[in-house]
C-alpha cells in the first residue's frame, strides 16, 4: 500500500477545498438558508406537520441528502476530470499507485467534502429549527455510505466526461432533479398513487428515507430497504470503478 | 546487465495506428541516451510505453530488472518523466506541487531535497509562487524539478528544450551532466540534432515507430569528422587513371566532378598529393569546393528512408 500517495492525493484534494472556501462552504450554508427562508417559513406557515414532523424539521434531511448527494457528485466527477483536462494525469499514470489508491484519494476526498458540508448544514438548520436525531450512529452512517457511494459515482462520471459540459450534465440533469423527486421536501406518500408508485424507481427516495428515519424513526420506506438499496449502489459503483481501471478506459490510450 | 532494457515492444492503437514496430534497446547504467527522430515518428509513445502512460500491445519492458506491468510499483519508482507538454497545476505552489509528486511516488517528506532540487533548477525564489504566475521556461523547470522529487535512477525528458531560451537550455544540459555524474541515467528525446551532439553518449534514431540505428555518439562524430572535396573538371573524363586508384574517389556521371572523401582527423588529408596526382594525369579543374557532413545530414538521409547514411 502506498500510502504517501494516498494521502498526497487526498491533501492536494483538500487545499483546492479550502482555497475555494467561499464557493465550498458559503454557498451552501447561503442556498440553505434560502431553502428555510422559502420552503420552512412560506410553506412551513400554511403546512403545520408532516407525518406529525414540523414542516421546518421535515426537510432538513432531505436538504442535506440534495447537498450531500450534488456535492459528492460534482466534487469527485471534478477532482479526476481536471487532471485529464489539463494533462497533469500522466503524473498519477507514470507513479506506482494502484487504481485502488488512486480511488481512494480522490473519492476520500470528495466524501470527506461533501460530509464537512453536510454537517454544515446541519449545523445551520438547527439555527432555525429544533432538531433531535434519533438514531445518530443511522445518521453517520447514511451520511458516510451516501457520501462515499455518489463520490465513487461522480468519480465515474468525471472518468467519462470528455468535457465540462458532460460533467456538469449529470449533476444537474439527473441527480438533482431525482433528488427534488424524491422526497427532499415531501412525503412521497402525499402524491397520487401512480406517481407514488414510481417514485419506487428513484434511488434517492430510499436515500432521503433512510436519512429522515435515522433523524425522526419515521420513513417512506422500511429502513432495511434504504440500506439495502444504497449498497446495491454502492456494489455498482465500487464495478464501474473496478470495470474503468481494468480496461484503462479514457485514462491509458 | 541494461538498466532499461525493451523487447520486441508494439504498439498499435485503437485508431489503428501502428506507432511502435518491434523495437528492441537496452540502456545502460549511467549513459546519456538520445532518442532522435522527426515528429510522429513514435519517440513520446516509447517513452510514455516505459513509463507506464500509455498500454503496449505486446512485447516486455524492464526497468532495473522489474517488469513494468506485473512489477510497476519497482519499475516506476526508479522512473522521473518530464512531459514534452507544459502540464501543470495553474493555481499550486511550486513548493506544494514538486512535494505533491514525492508524495505519489510513496517517499516521506523530506524538505531538505526538495530545496536542493528547485536550488538546482533556480526555482527557490519562486517556491511560494503559484505555476500559473510563472513563464514558459519556469514551468519546464517546475516540471524537471516534479520528476527529480523522488530522487529517480531513471530520468526521461521529452522534448525538454523545445521552445526554450538559449539560458535555459544550456541550464538543462549542465544538470543533465550533474545527474549523470551523481549516476541517474538520462533518456532524451529531441529533433534539435545540436543537443543529441552536445549532450549524448549514445543516439537512437527512431523513424516510424521503428528504431533505425543506435550508435555510439563518438562513432558518429568520426563519421562527421570525414569531409568531401568536389573537383569540378575543366573537362569531362570517362573514366579516372589508374594513378589515382589510391584515392577514395568518385566520378559524377557526366564525367565532370570528381568527390574525394577524406579523413579531417588523420594526420594527412591527402589532398595535397591527390592535386599532385591529377596534375600529374593531365586533369584541369575549374573549381572546388569543400563539405562537412553533419549529424544533422546524416539524420536527414536516414528518416527519409535512404539506405546510405555515409558522408
Amino acid at each position: 500500500m502506498n500510502l504517501p500517495a494516498v494521502l498526497a492525493i487526498y491533501r492536494f484534494e483538500m487545499a483546492r477545498f479550502w482555497r475555494t472556501a467561499l464557493q465550498s462552504i458559503v454557498a451552501p450554508v447561503i442556498a440553505t438558508s434560502l431553502y428555510f427562508v422559502v420552503f420552512g417559513a412560506a410553506i412551513g406557515a400554511r403546512m403545520q406537520t408532516v407525518d406529525g414532523i414540523p414542516y421546518g424539521a421535515f426537510i432538513v434531511p432531505g436538504l442535506i441528502m440534495l447537498s450531500l448527494l450534488t456535492q459528492s457528485v460534482s466534487n469527485a466527477a471534478f477532482g479526476i476530470y481536471f487532471p485529464r483536462f489539463s494533462g497533469t494525469v500522466y503524473e498519477l499514470l507514470s507513479a506506482p499507485i494502484s487504481p485502488f489508491e488512486v480511488v481512494l484519494g480522490y473519492v476520500g476526498a470528495a466524501a470527506t467534502k461533501s460530509i464537512f458540508i453536510g454537517l454544515v448544514i446541519l449545523a445551520t438548520a438547527a439555527l432555525f429549527v429544533p432538531l433531535h436525531i434519533e438514531h445518530p450512529f443511522w445518521m453517520v452512517a447514511f451520511l458516510l455510505l451516501t457520501a462515499i457511494t455518489f463520490s465513487l459515482f461522480g468519480f465515474v462520471i468525471g472518468l467519462w466526461a470528455d468535457g465540462f459540459e458532460k460533467l456538469q450534465l449529470v449533476p444537474l440533469l439527473v441527480v438533482t432533479p431525482l433528488t427534488f423527486l424524491g422526497g427532499s421536501f415531501y412525503s412521497i406518500e402525499m402524491l397520487p398513487p401512480f406517481w407514488y408508485a414510481v417514485s419506487h424507481a428513484n434511488p434517492v427516495v430510499y436515500l432521503v428515507s433512510g436519512f429522515r428515519w435515522a433523524f425522526f424513526g419515521k420513513g417512506d420506506v422500511a429502513v432495511g430497504v434504504s440500506i439495502a438499496v444504497t449498497f446495491g449502489f454502492l456494489a455498482l459503483c465500487l464495478g464501474l470503478v473496478t470495470w474503468i481501471f481494468r480496461t484503462g478506459y479514457r485514462l491509458k490510450s | 546487465m541494461p538498466i532499461v532494457s525493451i523487447e520486441n515492444l508494439s504498439k498499435v492503437y485503437a485508431s489503428g495506428l501502428h506507432a511502435l514496430k518491434d523495437v528492441n534497446l537496452a540502456i545502460s547504467k549511467g549513459e546519456i541516451f538520445a532518442l532522435l527522430g522527426p515528429n510522429g515518428a513514435g519517440k513520446s509513445t516509447l517513452i510514455n510505453t516505459v513509463c507506464g502512460i500509455v498500454t503496449p500491445s505486446s512485447g516486455t519492458i524492464r526497468v532495473g530488472g522489474h517488469d513494468n506491468r506485473s512489477d510497476y510499483r519497482a519499475a516506476r519508482r526508479m522512473i522521473g518523466l518530464v512531459p514534452q507538454e507544459l502540464t501543470t497545476d495553474a493555481f499550486e505552489k511550486v513548493w506544494d506541487t514538486v512535494s505533491f509528486s514525492r508524495g505519489l511516488f510513496g517517499l516521506r517528506k523530506d524538505p531538505a531535497h526538495i530545496e536542493r532540487v528547485l536550488k538546482d533548477l533556480s526555482l527557490y525564489e519562486k517556491r511560494d509562487n503559484r505555476i500559473m504566475q510563472l513563464s514558459g521556461g519556469m514551468k519546464r523547470r517546475v516540471l524537471i524539478a516534479k520528476a527529480l522529487a523522488h530522487e529517480p535512477q531513471v530520468l526521461f525528458l521529452d522534448e525538454p528544450t523545445a521552445g526554450v531560451d538559449v539560458e535555459l537550455r544550456q541550464d538543462m544540459w549542465r544538470l543533465v551532466r550533474r545527474l549523470r555524474d551523481q549516476g541517474v541515467t538520462v533518456i532524451l528525446t529531441t529533433h534539435y540534432i545540436e543537443e543529441a551532439e552536445e549532450m549524448a553518449d549514445r543516439v537512437g534514431v527512431i523513424r516510424k515507430g521503428e528504431i533505425i540505428l543506435v550508435e555510439d555518439k563518438v562513432e558518429l562524430m568520426r563519421k562527421l569528422g570525414k569531409k568531401r572535396l568536389t573537383l569540378h573538371l575543366a573537362e569531362p573524363v570517362s573514366a579516372l587513371p589508374d594513378s589515382l586508384a589510391g584515392y577514395d574517389l568518385q566520378l559524377g556521371p557526366d564525367g565532370r566532378e570528381v568527390v574525394y572523401t577524406y579523413d579531417t582527423k588523420r594526420e594527412r588529408t591527402g589532398i595535397t598529393g591527390l592535386l599532385t596526382a591529377l596534375a600529374g594525369a593531365g586533369i584541369g579543374f575549374t573549381d572546388l569546393d569543400t563539405k562537412q557532413s553533419s549529424l544533422e545530414e546524416i539524420f536527414v538521409d536516414l528518416v527519409r528512408g535512404s539506405a546510405g547514411a555515409t558522408p
